[in-house]
């Protein structure tokens, strides 16, 4: 069944609680250096796509294919970065970043010295020594991402990672994330509200209709070419016209969630 | 003048002031010395304490008591507080039995740990454990419980084992729980040690307290507090040292300049 080059491969799941059905069909396949964006209006369950992908969440109906290999338990190929701060409060930036490294096994100084060209990558460094506390709250989603990019995942998964951060940190984030996919591409699956967001960083975008029972309602392909310039890329014209196409089927969908909502 | 200068000073002037009272009080014969001894008279009979060896036996004792249960109390109540934190099945069981155990006035117990494990330091040390295990085991559960679940769950996501969950996530989390409550159970240690030795003993401050009780020397029993006293404020300065550094990870009160 699963294709060769598939990173992740999701068909005809569903996705129930109980006599809630969160999602009701959704086919998500993901290439090996591919980026994808999921954009849907609040409550569509787009957190619990990722939470299948990791293994966390078992699909009602469907089929879940890790590189082109049927899912049971958990996704050892996957790294998830959370919407929410989860850092360590009481551990240092490059103890943080050496988080997971040390989990599995690898000593404190070890880990240590594996996380400071991490925190360079994501532009920290001079923030070694810092606490959490210490630090702005772009700042800590960056240590939150070397965190997660440490464990060099095959996949790596998003979910709304830059939501609380202002438009310019955010602007920021995108660059960084950018730059350290480009020099070394996985599969990333993306998941926010964020039109432009989306589009700025992805290779496809992926629109899910409104909650509950929600499903795919495109697929498209984003072909701005890259590397690309985050400020610059917002104001082409390119950009505007794949955002208004897009924006033609989620605007859609945001009104009936609106809707839903009363 | 810097405020911290002023509130130093004040504080001075207010003990200053005090103590002045008293012993004018003392002297003028307003104040009856026998139940109210001049301040003067306290710091003769301190110096004369201190000047013997049998003082610093005693002071040595309680020190050793006292240290003995906090460290017991504090080891016994956190094993117990992640125990119980960690398996909600055990916690509701155990907690009504808990709760029996604490509305105990430990207290009381003092005579009974006397009779069981004599006048020697054993006795001393269990009533401080049972003061101290308490403070220690409800902050230790509070904090287990109480662990953020967005970092319990990135932790579990970085695939953290139950050891390593434990030993980075629950644990550091109980400890500042713990060290805000290392205070109170400073203070319980040594209201262990001294209550233990008050009641039955043959050295250690509660024992030269007992015994200027029991010739209605008030001299004795107040100089007995006031060594007391200081006694704790020595140990209170070293567990603000201990959590100023455990705890450097900690963002300072926004209300500190």
């Amino acid at each position: 069944m699963g294709r060769r080059g598939l990173a992740v491969d999701l068909r005809d799941v569903m996705i129930r609680f109980g006599d809630f059905t969160a999602v009701k069909s959704m086919n998500l396949q993901v290439g090996e250096t591919e980026f994808v964006a999921v954009v849907g209006p609040t409550g569509c369950g787009k957190s619990t796509i990722l939470n299948t992908v990791t293994g966390l969440l078992k699909p009602a109906a469907g089929d879940v294919r890790i590189f082109g290999k049927s899912l049971t338990g958990l996704n050892g190929q996957s790294g998830y970065m959370l919407q929410q701060e989860g850092l360590l409060p009481w551990k240092t930036a490059q103890d943080n970043v050496g988080l997971g490294l040390v989990f599995q096994g690898s000593s404190i100084a070890k880990a240590r010295e594996q996380a400071r060209p991490w925190l360079a990558k994501v532009g920290l460094k001079g923030f070694e020594e810092r606490y959490p506390h210490q630090l702005s709250g772009g700042q800590r989603k960056r240590v939150a991402m070397a965190q997660t990019l440490i464990m060099e995942p095959k996949i790596v998964l998003m979910d709304e990672p830059f939501s609380v951060l202002d438009v310019h940190t955010r602007r920021l984030m995108h660059r960084i994330l950018l730059d350290l996919w480009q020099a070394d591409r996985r599969s990333l699956v993306f998941i926010t509200h964020d039109l432009g967001e989306a589009i700025t960083l992805a290779d496809r975008v992926v629109v899910m209709s409104a909650g509950p029972a929600s499903r795919m309602v495109a697929d498209v392909r984003i072909t701005l070419h890259r590397p690309r310039d985050v400020t610059a890329l917002q104001t082409t014209d390119e950009f505007v016209a794949l955002y208004r196409e897009i924006w033609s089927l989620l605007g859609a969908e945001v009104e009936k969630s609106y809707a839903a909502q009363g | 003048m810097p405020r911290r200068g002023k509130v130093a000073l004040t504080q001075f002037a207010i003990v200053l002031g005090l103590i002045l009272i008293w012993e004018l009080g003392v002297r003028s014969g307003l104040i009856d010395p026998f139940f109210f001894p001049a301040p003067s008279t306290l710091v003769v009979r301190i110096g004369e304490w201190t000047s013997t060896a049998d003082f610093w036996t005693d002071v040595g004792i309680t020190l050793l008591e006292t240290v003995l249960s906090f460290l017991a109390g504090i080891g016994i109540g956190t094993a117990l507080g992640i125990w119980l934190g960690l398996s909600p099945f055990a916690a509701e069981v155990v907690q009504p039995f808990i709760k029996i155990f604490n509305a105990i006035p430990r207290i009381l117990l003092g005579p009974i740990f006397v009779i069981w494990f004599g006048l020697g330091l054993t006795s001393k040390v269990a009533l401080g454990v049972t003061l101290v295990l308490f403070v220690a085991f409800f902050n230790t559960f509070q904090g287990v419980r109480e662990v953020n679940p967005v970092v319990l769950a990135n932790a579990r996501l970085l695939r953290a084992s139950k050891s390593s969950l434990l030993r980075h996530v629950y644990l550091p989390s109980a400890t500042t729980w713990i060290l805000s409550s290392l205070r109170v159970s400073v203070g319980m240690a040594v209201m262990g040690a001294v209550v233990a030795e008050y009641l039955g003993s043959s050295a250690g401050l509660g024992h030269l307290i007992a015994q200027a009780e029991g010739v209605l020397d008030a001299t004795g029993v107040f100089a007995g507090i006031i060594v007391l006293s200081a006694f704790v404020v020595a140990l209170d300065a070293i567990v603000d040292r201990a959590e100023k550094r455990l705890l450097v990870w900690r963002p300072a009160p926004a209300h500190e300049s």
